[in-house]
């Protein structure tokens, strides 16, 4: 009886803390993927990213609802997919006209980065207005196809335990697409040529244009990489939770506490800057009341919710966290870059 | 046109505004405006004294604001007797525990060199510090906030007058930004930023969920008020008087006694509420004035001065002896405190504090636009951005309600696409405030009344 007490304990750890966490980490690494890459060659903290999310996301459930309309739908898989990459082609077209009309401006005027990120504060007024002009403030499910692999009730019956283990299709899509596109990109970062004028351009811009690289196209590139990455974190943080653009302004601040955490600029530090903090919120926040049931003896047992902080409070932990790696080491777990 | 001509020709054409305003909708809205472009003024004085003066992006009004509100709710509001007797033995111990442990952890951090050693202490500090507040608090809050839920539920504050606060909302912000810029201020420009839009989220958090303290989301309303109620002028008689006095050609116009006194009766409860907004506008007037003529003091000082070769150029400044980060840190210091005045008084016009109507939009980047569109490092010209973007902020509503009904007007009454258009008028003003900050940034970065270039 007592295996199957740890047994239960740790599934539901399972169920409740790391797939949740692995899930919502992939989602943050891949929004602070582009944070951090438009931080490393632009050079500038961008405020606009979270609404930019909206836009892609947005963009992906119009698509959606078109392919919908069309009869085309992904059968077991989200009907979203199809729609994405569409929709990556889109808000990739539209940033590129931002930057051009916009940024491109302060670019060549070499302003200040901070310039740029007051300039990026009106951006995301005009991006929050157009989200919620066309598809409204309210929230928003766009899934659709096969909602569970691993079913609670199914996995109680086969294995006799009285806890049971989800896992929702989404949370193995979204680890599947963030492994591919996290792949893809280092891949792109390291092997080949452009990536590499792409870091050269961010480790030393004079440098760069002195070794004949086109700046133009490096940012042209790097806006559309950035698109990629955020609209898919975007479309996989929706079809996990749901859309609704309120809260995925509230991402800004884990987005720019994960690419701090990890060392802004760097797009290892990123990957593990996102990890960090969504396990964080999640592992902090939840109540352990339960899981210590399982393991310790009856006399033992806890009273209260064995919470270490009311989830009211996720903001604060990446923070904190925030916090803590500035006091301690202001350039990130991975050394990132100091401009 | 010359620079010295832009002021004056911008307040003139503020004023024209407010006085259409006052003709085609109505003088109470006109002097709501008003009001409300006054504190809006003092807070992007605070943004421009710390951004344009100091260099300083700070991303966090709303939190300061908000930290202002609840100073005045803290202060002003009844202390409810029975939750102190009941539970505050318990708050008051779990504060003292995290006073304490802050102190501990500080000094552990400072003075125990082997780095193992202090990281467990650390470590131990914390997990003792939350075992013990956990062990007061939880009970104390649970018992706070079921002592007539519907009414208080929470401590309650001082009992004090409510100008009081915003003489508190200046030391309790300032407090808070002491920590901020000790933590943040040393490291890069975008740092201070993203630690500053997260603090303001924290602050946000505890107001709205700490019911014991501020009530949450339930809000805290008939707060005490500096200005006289509606009701006690329209029933005094020196205020009857008035009223008659100055409508007297009118009033004297009408034939019988009944329809003289009517009209009466409609003036005077009329005048009682434009009489309480200009009351208001007085006493906030006032304060703008002292603050500004304070910083304009200030900012023409030798100390001003430091400042503004800080932020032109901080190695030379540093060159020639300036501490930058000590400077730094009072000018932060200083643009938060007012922006905590800024706050306690809106909740004060408002009467009630209301957590979850803080939002960054509102609280953060308008006052920003404010700064960038008046011109920043001229306190003048954030005076006149927070008069012009407020008022911009509040006609940009019926304006685009109008505007969406002019885009609908070819479709039917029950189309969806005009159902659309008309649902999502309200959205348009962020767009109206997205492109005023481009434009001004792009055309005009030095905003309307450009920082005085001082020549010898």
């Amino acid at each position: 009886m007592d295996n199957f007490e740890l047994i239960n304990a740790l599934v539901l750890i399972s169920n409740f803390v790391l797939i949740p966490a692995l899930s919502y980490g992939s989602q943050l690494a891949l929004a602070t993927l582009s944070l951090t890459i438009i931080y490393g060659v632009l050079r500038f903290s961008n405020f606009a990213q979270a609404d930019w999310m909206s836009f892609g996301t947005m963009t992906t459930i119009l698509f959606t609802w078109y392919l919908q309309s069309l009869g085309i739908t992904g059968g077991f898989l989200p009907t979203a997919l199809i729609a994405l990459p569409f929709a990556i082609i889109v808000t990739a077209l539209f940033c590129l006209l931002i930057d051009r009309s916009v940024y491109s401006f302060y670019r060549k005027k070499k302003s200040p980065p901070i310039v740029l990120m007051i300039v990026s504060v009106g951006v995301m007024f005009i991006l929050q207005a157009i989200v919620r002009f066309v598809i409204g403030p309210n929230d928003r499910k766009f899934f659709d196809g096969e909602k569970f692999i691993v079913h609670a009730l199914d996995f109680k019956d086969y294995f006799g335990l009285s806890e049971g283990l989800t896992i929702k299709s989404t949370q193995l899509i979204t680890l599947i697409v963030a492994i591919i596109a996290m792949v893809s990109l280092f891949y792109f970062l390291q092997r080949t040529k452009m990536g590499k004028s792409m870091r050269a351009y961010s480790n030393n811009e004079d440098l760069a244009l002195l070794s004949g690289i086109n700046p133009e196209r490096v940012v042209l590139i790097t806006w559309v990489i950035a698109s990629a990455l955020i609209t898919t974190a975007g479309v996989l943080y929706g079809l996990d939770k749901s859309f609704k653009p309120f809260t995925y302004f509230n991402l800004l601040l884990p987005m720019f506490a994960a690419a701090i955490v990890g060392g802004i600029g760097s797009p290892i530090g990123a990957v593990i800057g996102g990890y960090v903090i969504a396990f964080s919120e999640i592992t902090l926040t939840y109540a352990y009341k339960k899981f210590f049931i399982y393991l310790l003896p009856e006399s033992l047992e806890p009273s209260g919710l064995m919470q270490i902080l009311s989830t009211d409070y996720k903001f604060a932990i990446s923070f904190i966290i925030l916090v803590i790696v500035l006091i301690v080491r202001p350039t990130g777990i991975v050394r990132g870059k100091i401009i | 046109m010359t620079d010295d001509l832009r002021a004056p020709l911008a307040f003139t054409f503020m004023g024209i505004l407010l006085t259409i305003v006052g003709f085609t909708q109505s003088w109470s809205v006109s002097l709501s405006i008003i009001n409300l472009c006054i504190i809006s003024s003092i807070m992007a004085i605070g943004v421009n004294l710390q951004w344009g003066y100091g260099g300083l992006f700070n991303a966090g009004v709303m939190g300061f604001t908000a930290l202002g509100g609840l100073t005045a709710v803290l202060v002003s509001y009844d202390p409810v007797y029975e939750a102190w007797d009941k539970a505050g033995i318990g708050i008051l111990i779990s504060a003292i525990i995290l006073i304490l442990s802050i102190t501990l952890i500080l000094f552990a951090y400072r003075n125990i060199s082997s780095p193992q050693f202090r990281n467990t202490s650390i470590i131990l500090i914390i997990i003792v510090a939350i075992l013990g507040i956990n062990n007061f608090y939880g009970p104390s809050i649970d018992i706070i906030e079921s002592i007539n839920p519907a009414k208080t539920g929470f401590l309650g504050g001082l009992g004090l007058p409510i100008v009081f606060s915003w003489v508190i909302a200046a030391f309790v912000a300032g407090l808070v930004a002491w920590v901020i810029g000790r933590l943040t201020l040393r490291l890069r420009s975008d740092y201070l930023a993203i630690a500053t839009l997260g603090i303001s989220e924290i602050v946000i958090a505890i107001v709205k969920h700490e019911d014991w303290l501020s009530r949450g989301v339930k809000n805290v309303s008939g707060l005490d008020r500096p200005v006289p109620y509606e009701i006690e002028l329209q029933q005094s008689e020196w205020f009857i008087n008035l009223v008659e006095r100055i409508n007297y050609g009118t009033l004297d116009s009408l034939q019988t006694v009944s329809s003289r006194q009517d009209l009466l009766n409609d003036l005077i409860i009329v005048s009682s509420g434009v009489f309480v907004k200009l009351c208001y506008a007085g006493l906030f007037l006032s304060v703008l004035l002292l603050i500004f003529y304070l910083s304009h003091l200030a900012l023409n000082s030798p100390w001003g001065r430091m400042l503004r070769a800080i932020r032109d150029n901080e190695e030379a400044a540093s060159a020639m002896g300036k501490n930058i980060f000590a400077q730094h840190l009072q000018i932060f210091i200083i643009g938060s405190a007012i922006i905590g005045i800024a706050g306690a008084m809106l909740t004060t016009l408002d009467g009630q504090f209301t957590p979850g109507s803080y939002r960054p939009l509102r609280f953060t980047f308008i006052i920003w636009l404010m700064v960038i569109v008046g011109g920043s490092g001229n306190n003048l010209g954030s005076i006149f951005g927070g008069f012009f973007v407020w008022f911009i902020w509040i006609e940009a509503e019926p304006l685009s309600i109008g505007f969406m009904n002019l885009l609908a007007s070819g479709f039917e009454y029950d189309n969806p696409i005009r159902m659309h258009l008309l649902g999502s008028a309200a959205h348009l003003r962020l767009f109206i405030m997205g492109l005023l900050l481009l434009l001004a940034l792009r055309f005009m970065p030095r905003g309307v009344i450009p920082e005085r270039i001082q020549k010898k």
